[in-house]
């Protein structure tokens, strides 16, 4: 599956580890919550970049301690209905001052990218070639939001009183 | 009157754009139909028996004239020339081609309509009363808060993958004509003992299989915290609402599984978490909403004109006027409810040269303004009491003027078998055929207030739980039977109906209500004690007894 980050197709450098194989030692590597929660004293002997695969359905309070060592964490839409990971994207961002990538993984569409940013996500595992692709194209879409998220974009509202302040001013 | 600015309508437009592309990528095969599928419901658009429908969103109900034109000529270019009004401030449209639905929007977003979130599993359309803003009584204009909640829900980027649909209802007066009190979130605006303004909020009402009336969850909510404690909510249920199972999914299921004390107990953690966030909102931000609201320049006039006197020696006018004519906050206005329940038609329909009269009329007796209710009938909110005789004239050349406003031919009914592909059993042609049954507007005065509501499937789209009288079709053996309940009510005292017994083969339904409306007629203790409230002091049993005894 392509990887988009900071708007363009990449390599991953990251490998993803299988649930019941051992944590490797050395490599960037996305390792299963379980797995990583089975040793999560492994992480501090590492020597290479390690990310953490969460489950859409599992508390974020077990992911919270580990925050800060972690280079990537990736949120699950087991289909692209299933939308709790846009919480708990906003969470970890906005509540929890998670500053490191948020990828979002599994069915992950066009029709989802905007809405996806909004939720702090800033990498993309694309399910179609196509879509990613047409990343840069589609995230443009839409230039007006009327509600705050923790992506900082100025809403309606406020563009509303901006607009008001300096009729005002003049 | 709402009116878009600028960003608003940025907004409408650069939405057809996205569903134009997706509509293409679906007509190239890009996109498969599971994949198109949750992003065409969330423009409104369904696949139903025989065509794609599509589903419009009326916030609050409200529409000016130059809208109201708009959705005409939508019915008669896309569609076969009419409308067809709903339980839920919408209107739909059953015979749109794919390839035009995109040109159709475009249109209407050019008056400022949109079919964002009108289905899916996000938040839909708020709804309100439709006499916001005119009603005697009301706190303050309700619309307020619900345009406040469209833009907060409008692509709200953690809530667009909800388990299930959302609805979110608001009233302001006393009497409650938005049903809050079966929908997901029902707010009631009211003031404190300190005298503030703010909402009660109930969460966990709904019909459908598992019919609930919603619960109280905090009695008073502050104006300023009403979006971070519904996003509290919604980020509550987004994260345990069940998946596994889509007649579990609902608020109403989660509440009812933790409890409202548990349940409450979460939104509370979750609320004080982030209510001091950037969702706080100031008077600033309210004042700034509330001035895109315009209010008609009501005259001085005299509450009893002379105009209104000499009408009344018409017969045909006083029933008219008793009816479907009521208060208004200004002296010398009324609001005068169109019915769209004439004998033998299908509930909430109206046809294109309709809507283009109902838009003249509007403009030329009540400010161009027309409003939506959930009863599927529409009104002119402003309407000066020295033009009434002259409007009814009109509306009776119409057909809008039957005066059967509430009572037993006032029927809400889904579209049933005749356009559902999820429906058991036919709806429209059931009230057809009780409409003309109960013709006699002498009976049906007599019998007084009394709500029959009908529904082709246990979706309850008809909303037949809450009805006085509910008739549900189901399927035994390949043929449409229909449960009765009686006692629901969807109003401030809302309750969900009781069955009466075994269904009753299609043929027998009208039988049926006949059977039950002769029991009340025979039961009531005083001429003015109404249907449901009979029910209420005698319950089911003596209804029971006369609608089986014979069968
Ligand atoms: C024409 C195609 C329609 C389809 C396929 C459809 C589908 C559905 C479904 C599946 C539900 C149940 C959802 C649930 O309980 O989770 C539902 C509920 C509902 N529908 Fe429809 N519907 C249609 C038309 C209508 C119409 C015409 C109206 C209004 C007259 C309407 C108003 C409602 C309402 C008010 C409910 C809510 C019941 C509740 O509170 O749970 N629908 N619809
Ligand atoms: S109640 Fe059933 S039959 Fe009626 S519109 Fe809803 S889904 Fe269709």
């Amino acid at each position: 599956m392509p990887l988009v980050k900071k708007g363009a197709i990449v390599a991953d450098s990251f490998v993803h580890v299988a649930d019941d194989s051992a944590l490797p030692v050395e490599g960037a590597a996305l390792i299963p919550a379980t797995r990583f929660l089975e040793d999560p004293g492994g992480l501090a002997a590492r020597n290479a970049p390690t990310g953490v695969i969460w489950p859409n359905n599992r508390d974020l309070d077990e992911l919270v301690p580990y925050l800060e060592k972690l280079a990537v964490v990736a949120l699950v839409f087991p289909t692209f209905r299933d939308g709790r990971a846009y919480s708990q994207a906003r969470l970890l961002r906005e509540r929890y001052g998670y500053k490191g990538e948020l990828r979002a993984i599994g069915q992950v569409l066009r029709d989802q990218f905007v809405l996806m940013l909004r939720a702090g996500f800033d990498a993309f595992e694309v399910k179609k070639e196509a879509d990613a692709e047409a990343f840069a194209a589609t995230v443009k879409r839409y230039t007006v939001f009327y509600q705050p998220t923790g992506d900082g974009r100025v809403t309606a509202l406020h563009r509303r009183m901006q607009a008001r302040h300096a009729a005002n001013v003049q | 009157m709402y009116a878009y600015d600028e960003i608003d309508r940025t907004l409408v437009n650069e939405r057809v754009a996205e569903f134009r592309d997706q509509v293409k990528r679906r007509l190239s095969g890009e996109l498969t139909e599971d994949e198109f599928k949750m992003l065409r419901l969330m423009n409104g658009v369904y696949l139903q028996l025989h065509a794609y429908m599509l589903r419009v969103a009326i916030p609050y109900g409200t529409l000016s004239s130059p809208q109201m034109r708009k959705l005409a000529h939508v019915a008669r270019r896309y569609d076969r020339g009419y409308g067809h009004f709903t339980t839920r401030q919408n209107i739909q449209f059953n015979w749109i081609k794919l390839a035009d639905l995109p040109d159709a929007l475009e249109e209407l977003a050019s008056v400022g309509i949109h079919a964002m979130q009108t289905s899916g599993n996000c938040v839909r359309n708020v709804t309100t009363d439709q006499w916001a803003g005119v009603a005697p009584g009301e706190v303050e204009d309700p619309r307020i808060w619900a345009e406040t909640l469209r833009q907060y829900s409008t692509m709200h980027p953690e809530f667009t993958y909800l388990p299930r649909k959302f609805k979110i209802a608001i009233t302001a007066a006393d009497h409650d004509r938005a049903a809050i009190r079966v929908h997901d979130i029902g707010l009631r605006i009211h003031r404190n003992e300190a005298g503030e303004t703010g909402f009660e909020v109930l969460v966990g009402g709904g019909l459908g299989r598992t019919p609930f009336i919603g619960k109280v969850i905090k009695p008073f909510v502050a104006g300023r915290d009403i979006l971070s404690y519904v996003e509290a909510i919604l980020r509550v249920y987004n994260q345990y609402g069940r998946r596994d199972n889509i007649y579990k999914a609902r608020i109403k299921i989660l509440v009812h599984e933790l409890g409202i004390e548990k349940f409450s107990a979460e939104v509370e953690e979750e609320w004080q978490a982030m209510r001091h966030s950037a969702l706080e909102l100031d008077d600033e931000v309210v004042a700034d909403i509330r001035s895109r609201f315009s209010y008609p320049d009501y005259e001085k006039l005299p509450d009893a004109p002379d105009e209104l006197l000499a009408a009344s020696a018409d017969p045909h006018f006083e029933r008219w006027l008793k009816n479907s004519v009521a208060p208004h906050q200004r002296p010398g206005y009324a609001i005068v409810t169109l019915s769209l329940k004439p004998v033998g038609a299908p509930p909430g329909d109206a046809t294109a040269d309709q809507l283009d009269a109902v838009a003249d009329l509007a403009e030329k007796y009540s400010f161009g303004e027309i409003r939506v209710g959930h009863e599927q009938n529409l009104a002119l909110p402003n309407v000066a009491k020295r033009d009434l005789p002259a409007l009814w004239r009109q509306l009776d050349k119409l057909g809008l003027a039957t005066p059967n406003v509430n009572l037993i031919t006032d029927i809400i009914a889904c579209p049933g078998l005749d356009y559902c592909s999820l429906a058991n059993a036919r709806a429209i042609p059931i009230a057809q055929e009780l409409t003309r049954r109960f013709a006699n507007h002498d009976i049906a005065e007599m019998i007084g207030r009394l709500h029959i509501n009908i529904s082709g499937c246990i979706n309850a789209c008809g909303h037949h739980h809450v009805g006085h009288i509910g008739i549900l079709g189901v399927e035994k053996n390949n043929e449409e039977f229909y449960q009765i309940t009686i006692g629901g009510r969807a109003d401030e005292g809302a309750v969900v109906g009781t069955l009466i017994g075994p269904a009753v083969p299609y043929d027998d339904v009208a039988n049926v209500i006949e059977d039950i409306v002769e029991a009340y007629l025979a039961l009531r203790a005083r001429p003015d004690e109404l249907f449901y409230q009979t029910v209420e002091r005698l319950g089911v049993e003596p209804f029971k007894e006369r609608v089986y005894a014979t069968r």
